[in-house]
């Protein structure tokens, strides 16, 4: 006997019905960001003591509508454009780490390790660029992504295997393995990849590898187009391909799925491996498409940021292509409301961590909007928090 | 009788979920000394009452009286001081701790708040066991007693409580006949003693032996009280589901054929290593229902998987249809003609936050037509599930809302219409009933028999005793991982049959009794 009231065979199914009012799963995702950008503008009332000298009930909402105009949302048609390709060019790597982190999330996997993953493709592509840059351009630029890609891959494919092979779990292992490659890379380029004749350590000079860049002279680069090809080939594997049914299916019953006969073994590997080349590739993105080079030192927090992207997005291409916009936008803008308003552009961070608190914390979002706990609960979340302790998966 | 005031009396109880109205003005009276069973479909509406009753539900109207007083109950704990105690179907015990330890978990009413008082809780104990016939000893583990003395201990739980309102649902669903007796003996000296006692189960035959008086409920409401003197099964049957319910299934005799599955030597271990199943030879032919009778536990899970693909076993050979599928994988099985209907659902037969039409596909997604390559047909998916659901008769308001949304028996439909299609060569049963109502189990086992006469070879797995008397044209009795007695259906005498499940010893060497082919 179930507590709650069931039908019986003969009655029509009243529950059934009842229960599959679907309530978009956007709901807590949208009102968290509402949320977040309440309380931020309570912070941005309490620090302007400190910032501009004075309160101002005004000033949150000048501080979002500068955060606006500086992500495009304006009507000078040139600011519109500088400003919405710049916000493209922030939410194109935060795209692709999505669908990474998101992937994982869908086969019950959180991949903490898309920072590592990106480091390590951005160090593959910004070396291997470096060592083709006099090949013809289109051969020297595939060259230097299928780099990054293979080295994210790796990243992603190492922990795949342990936790299918040996049930090492995957949040331990990818931790590990972020601080491997910002090893790695302190090492390499500071000896193997190190170019000669600069006055900081760096990779050499990508030359023809050098992504072009689409139109004018704005910085809207090719690998913009990477992400936005991206986001349809996940969503069909995932969703209209048998593998990823099989995916799914793992994610969701891992016990089910081998009773089906599908292996999940090989399905932990492959999605961490095809996790790891999204990650990868964004990094090679950044570095073939904007930076240019890779020094020692550094850093990004594109990873970590990549996985509130997929929380956020609920952990679905189309989901995570909006929270990532957004998340541009808020980069893009950061600047003019800086300028205009005197709020220093880490707001931008705080609201962003708080948008994560009340993904993670979705209790407190149902609460204050009154939304029914149930058919919406987060699953990402789920697999955030469980912790396997089955061991090896068979 | 009418001048006895009640030890329980609930008048008028409603209680509304949004959409449903899970309780519809029901009035129950529960006189000292009383055994009275509360019948009902899954969904009739008993746990809603139970729960009102222990306080975990408010009811939307009504009231509850307890000796003639009207009284609230405020939750669990209260409803404990007031002497209301249930014993629950999954034992809510720790297996690590003592007898004595587990009744005096969350026992609050010390006198001392800081130290337990071991003394004088084992004497206790001792004595409550003595005055009801079963003694017991406080410092055993519990993880060492038998699922018959776990319920007791269940019980005993209760009365160290002093609790004089007993709720027992489904006491019996995990016993063996012979402790199912043993624990009526239990109650009846309970009832005896002045407490009252709320019986619920759906097995029709106990309720009729154990109950002073019956009540059914149905869709909420009490659709009739019945002394048991004056009804019989087929009667409760038809009050509980609303319509005449055959009982007993009509099934001609096997024509059974060759063997389709057959085992020889094989020996599994369980997860922990340990060998569950030991040295076990079976055949089923084709045409026939072998049941496999045990006590929950003695290798039948590690069994089934082994040949289901789920387990390598250690040992032995495993063909099917002349194919030597020994270790083979579960596609590598399914493939060779194995359709299975695995014990826990929830855990391997259905992917809860999934659709409808993705569960009815698991085992097939691959192929066509449901498959192009590597590119899912969604529309083939669709009509399957479409076709499925009417052929099925699965209630469910369209094929893409998720199984977890069903109701218990719909959901196992959804397993059924995926595994009893198509063309196969050996049906695994394991449990394909528990937990469910009266109509759905009358439905899997028409749907059983069916295949059976279209000469699939059929393995039935059940810890329901009654279920393999009633579908096995042979019943093989397992007991710590061996095959110890193989008895034919329609023959077997249930005595026995428990008997050897409980011991794995049979009384005399039976005349009836085949040798382990």
């Amino acid at each position: 006997m179930s507590a709650s009231p069931d039908t019986s065979i003969e009655a029509p199914e009243p529950k059934a019905r009842r229960r599959f009012s679907p309530r978009p799963a956007a709901a807590v995702p949208v009102l968290a960001v509402v949320l977040a950008f309440i309380v931020g503008s309570v912070l941005i009332l309490v620090t302007s003591l400190a910032t501009v000298g004075h309160i101002d009930l005004g000033l949150p909402l000048s501080a979002y509508l500068a955060l606006l105009e500086g992500a495009g949302i304006t009507t000078d048609p040139s600011a519109a454009v500088n400003g919405l390709v710049n916000t493209m060019v922030q939410a194109a790597p935060l795209v692709l780490g999505g669908l990474s982190v998101g992937v994982a999330f869908k086969a019950g996997l959180f991949n903490i390790g898309a920072q590592g993953q990106f480091l390590i493709g951005a160090l593959a592509s910004a070396g291997t660029g470096a060592a083709v840059a006099s090949w013809p351009g289109p051969l020297a630029i595939a060259v230097a992504i299928l780099a990054g890609c293979v080295a994210g891959a790796a990243w992603g494919f190492v922990p795949g295997a342990l936790k299918a092979l040996t049930g090492a779990h995957e949040v331990v292992t990818t931790i590990m393995l972020n601080t491997i490659a910002a090893s790695v890379i302190g090492w390499l380029v500071t000896g193997p990849l190190l170019a000669t004749g600069f006055s900081f350590d760096r990779t050499g000079d990508l030359g023809n590898a050098t992504l072009p860049i689409l139109f004018g002279t704005r910085n809207l680069h090719l690998g913009v187009l990477a992400s936005v090809v991206a986001v349809p080939i996940v969503w069909f594997l995932l969703w209209r391909s048998t593998l990823g049914f099989e995916i799914r299916t793992t994610g969701a019953n891992p016990s089910a799925a081998r009773y089906a006969g599908m292996r999940p073994a090989f399905l932990i590997i492959f999605t961490m491996s095809l996790a790891g080349l999204l990650a990868g590739l964004a990094g090679s993105m950044e570095i073939l498409g904007i930076t240019h080079f890779m020094n020692a030192s550094y850093g990004t927090s594109i990873g970590f940021d990549s996985i509130t992207v997929a929380l956020l997005g609920r952990a679905h291409p189309v989901g995570i292509v909006f929270a990532a916009l957004l998340f541009g936008a808020m980069r893009a803008g950061a600047g003019l409301m800086q300028i205009k308003t005197g709020i220093p552009v880490e707001i931008v961070d705080v609201i962003q961590a708080i948008v994560l608190l009340f993904i993670a914390a979705d209790v407190i979002v149902r609460r204050v909007f009154r939304i029914r706990s149930g058919g919406t609960g987060l699953a990402e979340l789920q697999t955030v928090t469980k912790s396997y302790g089955e061991g090896a998966v068979r | 009788m009418a001048d006895v005031t009640p030890a329980l009396e609930m008048r008028g109880i409603t209680k509304r979920y949004p959409g449903v109205l899970a309780n519809d003005h029901i009035s129950l009276d529960l006189r000292p000394g009383e055994i009275h069973a509360l019948l009902g479909e899954n969904g009739a509406g008993k746990s809603t009452l139970m729960n009102i009753l222990y306080g975990l539900a408010v009811p939307d109207e009504g009231e509850i009286l307890l000796d003639g007083t009207a009284v609230t109950i405020h939750g669990p704990s209260d409803a404990i001081a007031r002497g209301i105690s249930m014993v629950h179907q999954h034992f809510m015990l720790v297996p690590v701790l003592t007898v004595a330890e587990n009744i005096l978990l969350g026992e609050e009413t010390m006198a001392n708040p800081i130290f337990l008082d071991r003394k004088e809780a084992h004497r206790r104990i001792a004595e409550l066991g003595k005055r009801f016939g079963f003694e017991i000893d406080p410092e055993a583990k519990v993880e060492s007693l038998s699922v018959g003395w776990q319920q007791r201990v269940e019980i005993l739980k209760a009365l160290y409580r002093q609790a004089r309102i007993l709720v027992l649902d489904e006491p019996t669903a995990v016993l063996t006949p012979q402790e199912t007796a043993e624990i009526f003996a239990v109650l009846r000296r309970l009832a005896a003693e002045g407490h009252s006692i709320i019986f619920i189960s759906h097995k029709l035959y106990e309720v009729l032996e154990i109950a002073d008086r019956i009540t059914v409920l149905r869709r909420g409401k009490v659709v009739g009280t019945r002394l048991p003197a004056e009804t019989d099964e087929d009667d409760l049957a038809e009050l509980m589901v609303g319509r005449e319910v055959q009982l007993t299934v009509d099934r001609g005799e096997s024509h059974p054929a060759g063997p389709v599955l057959e085992v020889r030597g094989l020996r599994v271990n369980d997860d922990r290593g340990r060998e569950a199943v030991r040295n076990v030879d079976l055949d089923v032919r084709a045409g026939e229902i072998l049941g496999i009778a045990g006590v929950a536990g003695n290798g039948q899970d590690e069994l089934v998987e082994a040949l289901t693909g789920l387990r390598k076993p250690t040992a032995g050979k495993v063909t099917l249809d002349g194919q030597d599928v020994t270790g083979h994988r579960p596609r590598a099985m399914n493939e060779a003609g194995l359709r299975f209907v695995p014990g826990d659902r929830h855990r391997f037969g259905l992917v809860l936050p999934f659709p409808v039409d993705d569960n009815l596909v698991l085992t097939s997604y691959y192929r066509p037509p449901y498959a192009k390559g590597f590119v899912r047909d969604e529309e083939a998916i669709d009509e399957a599930a479409r076709r499925a659901i009417s052929e099925f008769d699965i209630r469910t308001p369209s094929e893409h809302v998720p199984v977890s949304t069903l109701s218990g028996g719909n959901q196992q439909k959804v397993i059924v219409a995926r595994e009893f299609g198509g063309d196969l060569k050996l049906l695994v049963l394991d449990q394909p009933t528990r937990g469910l109502d009266v109509g759905s189990i009358e439905f899997i086992h028409r749907q059983a028999i069916a295949r059976r006469d279209a000469g699939a070879a059929v393995l039935l797995v059940s810890a329901e005793l009654d279920e393999v008397l009633e579908l096995s044209d042979r019943i093989a009795i397992m007991y710590r991982g061996e095959i110890v007695a193989i008895r034919v259906g329609r023959t077997a005498d249930k005595e026995e049959i428990g008997l050897l499940m409980a011991t794995g010893q049979r009384d005399a060497p039976s005349a009836e009794s085949e040798p382990v082919s």
